[in-house]
């Protein structure tokens, strides 16, 4: 495993787009902590948002693991790219005659998936940690160490989204419109939603019935992982009250989603082994 | 002796297109064998099979008697197929280093290597910096790196220019000289009658002959005949000769193949008392070439 996971990073680690993307990809998942530096002063309006307790714990780990699974593209070009271009650069026929297996090509870049997804979390949970111990009214240990199933969510949601790069790669062979089919999926499940929401108009409860379709499609599953956090903020929920909206949903994570995403992760990976096995090079 | 590889009824079918039909052969150690064959006849297609990068219809192969599956046997041979294929951004070393921990090697024959292809003083370059030439000759070193138990080349002259021609072919020859077993895959064959000792005949997937380069070429020879005057009149007296098979005119000469021992004194003696004297008279054996253009052409 160490050793299809070091030939995979010796690939990543000499190319030069890979290498400033995922330098991008970290800063800005560090930038979450400049939210904390916004802050407004007008005269008598003081609003800092950082005070507003969204980096109390454990509301911390469901924000932060939120707004770092939007910067995620930027990992996928990466893995895109460095399944398609071993296609253009014909490499992955030079990979197969000096005595890689297809089943240790395909074990490779999933490894180095986990293994991104894997950093991706750490260094998503260290900032939060920071962050929170900086700026949470509560440190209590027993609160910091509540909530942590966020992390866990942002690694199965990461590790599957990369997956899903990594077979559309093998699939399109170019990375363009690998990253192109992506989009076209994503357009495809916001098209069969919109479909879905007119087909159940006249439903009793009509969010219900499409979201019950809708959680088993893969890009739907991955973001139902974790929830939006805006509305959970007590300082929203307050405003929405005196509005008289009712905002109270369930926020946590899952096991039927989990389960759903790991299906897709899984199936993913299988299809790319069994797309590349057929294929002649 | 030991062998090598081993293929029997090897089959592959491209939609209508029976690319390689019914091809068995074994590759034997410390040979040189060549596989032969017109553009499109097969012979990309075979080593591709056995190299893991194309699947087979039917029929089988073994590596080693079948001690190895397939990726571990590929990990003791070196192979080249049709362009190299390397990481452009990586310079000739970052590459070779890739090619050691796919092949579970160590690092320490990566500058004797880069040294035997004459790229040392451009370790450091990036591939997509390389000519074609120093491309082919990178593929080379990255082929010798484990010390292959065989060698396989596919078209490795193929788009070089005279100069790098000749390179290639003297470092296949060293090699063979050192007595690796190497499998060289061509449509030139002058290439292959210099340097091969076997040979395996191709075309439309077929196979037509296999066996040693000697074997080929061995048959009684054939004469190249003229006269000043009256060509006719010799080519009637040839044909009445026991041990001449047939007889061409090719423009001024006259080519007599033949199907027992003649020697070149008994046939000018035998025309002199005919009353023919000969202006030009040769004996020689056919060359690779020729045999390859009988053999393919009979089965057409």
């Amino acid at each position: 495993m160490l050793r299809l996971l070091n030939i995979e990073i010796h690939k990543l680690k000499y190319n030069r787009a890979s290498r400033i993307l995922t330098l991008i990809y970290f800063l800005l998942l560090t930038s979450i902590a400049l939210i904390a530096a916004i802050k407004f002063d007008i005269g008598p309006i003081q609003f800092h948002l950082a005070e507003q307790g969204i980096f109390n714990f454990p509301y911390i780990w469901h924000f932060n693991t939120f707004m770092a699974a939007i910067f995620k593209f930027f990992l996928l070009l990466v893995i895109v790219s460095m399944m398609a271009n071993e296609y253009s650069n014909k490499t992955l026929k030079q990979n197969l005659i000096d005595g890689l297996s297809k089943k240790e090509f395909i074990l490779s870049k999933f490894y180095t998936v986990i293994a991104l997804a894997l950093i991706s979390t750490i260094f998503v949970f260290v900032v939060s940690l920071i962050l929170g111990y900086s700026y949470s009214d509560f440190n209590e240990f027993a609160i910091v160490t509540t909530d942590l199933e966020y992390l866990f969510a942002f690694f199965i949601k990461l590790t599957a989204f990369f997956s899903f790069g990594l077979f559309m790669g093998i699939l399109v062979k170019r990375s363009a419109f690998a990253v192109g089919g992506i989009l076209i999926w994503f357009f495809g499940e916001s098209m069969l939603k919109g479909y879905l929401f007119w087909q159940f108009k006249d439903a009793t409860e009509t969010t219900e019935s499409v979201n019950s379709v809708m959680q088993f499609l893969p890009l739907e599953s991955m973001s139902n992982l974790i929830k939006e956090p805006f509305t959970r903020l007590s300082a929203v929920k307050s405003v929405a009250k005196q509005v008289g909206e009712d905002l109270s949903k369930d926020f946590s994570v899952q096991p039927l989603d989990i389960l759903i995403v790991l299906a897709w992760t899984a199936l993913f990976i299988y299809l790319s082994y069994a797309l590349l096995k057929k294929r002649d090079l | 002796m030991e062998t090598i590889l081993s293929i029997k009824n090897l089959d592959k079918r491209f939609g209508n297109i029976h690319a390689v039909n019914n091809l068995s052969f074994d590759i034997k150690k410390g040979n040189v064998y060549g596989i032969l064959g017109p553009n499109g006849s097969g012979k990309s297609t075979t080593l591709g099979i056995i190299l893991n990068v194309v699947n087979k219809t039917s029929g089988e192969f073994s590596w080693f008697d079948g001690k190895l599956s397939t990726h571990q046997a590929l990990k003791k041979v070196g192979a080249i197929i049709e362009r190299p294929n390397f990481y452009p951004y990586m310079t000739a070393i970052q590459n070779l280093e890739l090619v050691c921990k796919i092949k579970e090697i160590p690092y320490n024959k990566i500058e004797e290597k880069l040294k035997t292809v004459n790229l040392f003083e451009r370790k450091n370059s990036k591939f997509k910096t390389y000519s074609l030439g120093m491309k082919q000759r990178l593929a080379i070193a990255s082929a010798l790196l484990n010390d292959p138990e065989i060698l396989i080349l596919d078209e490795p002259t193929n788009g070089l220019d005279p100069q790098g021609i000749h390179e290639i072919r003297k470092i296949i020859k060293d090699i063979a000289a050192q007595g690796t077993t190497i499998l060289l895959a061509s449509h030139l064959l002058d290439e292959v009658e210099k340097v091969c000792s076997h040979v395996v005949v191709i075309r439309e997937g077929i196979k037509l002959y296999s066996g040693s380069v000697d074997e080929m070429t061995a048959s009684h020879g054939l004469f190249e005949l003229k006269v000043a005057t009256d060509s006719d009149k010799l080519m009637e007296i040839l044909s009445i000769y026991d041990g001449i098979s047939s007889l061409k005119n090719e423009e001024e000469l006259i080519i007599a193949t033949l199907n027992k021992q003649i020697s070149a004194s008994e046939i000018n003696n035998y025309l002199f008392k005919n009353g023919i004297i000969l202006s030009h008279l040769v004996k020689r054996k056919p060359s690779l070439e020729q045999q390859f253009l009988t053999l393919t052409n009979n089965k057409s």
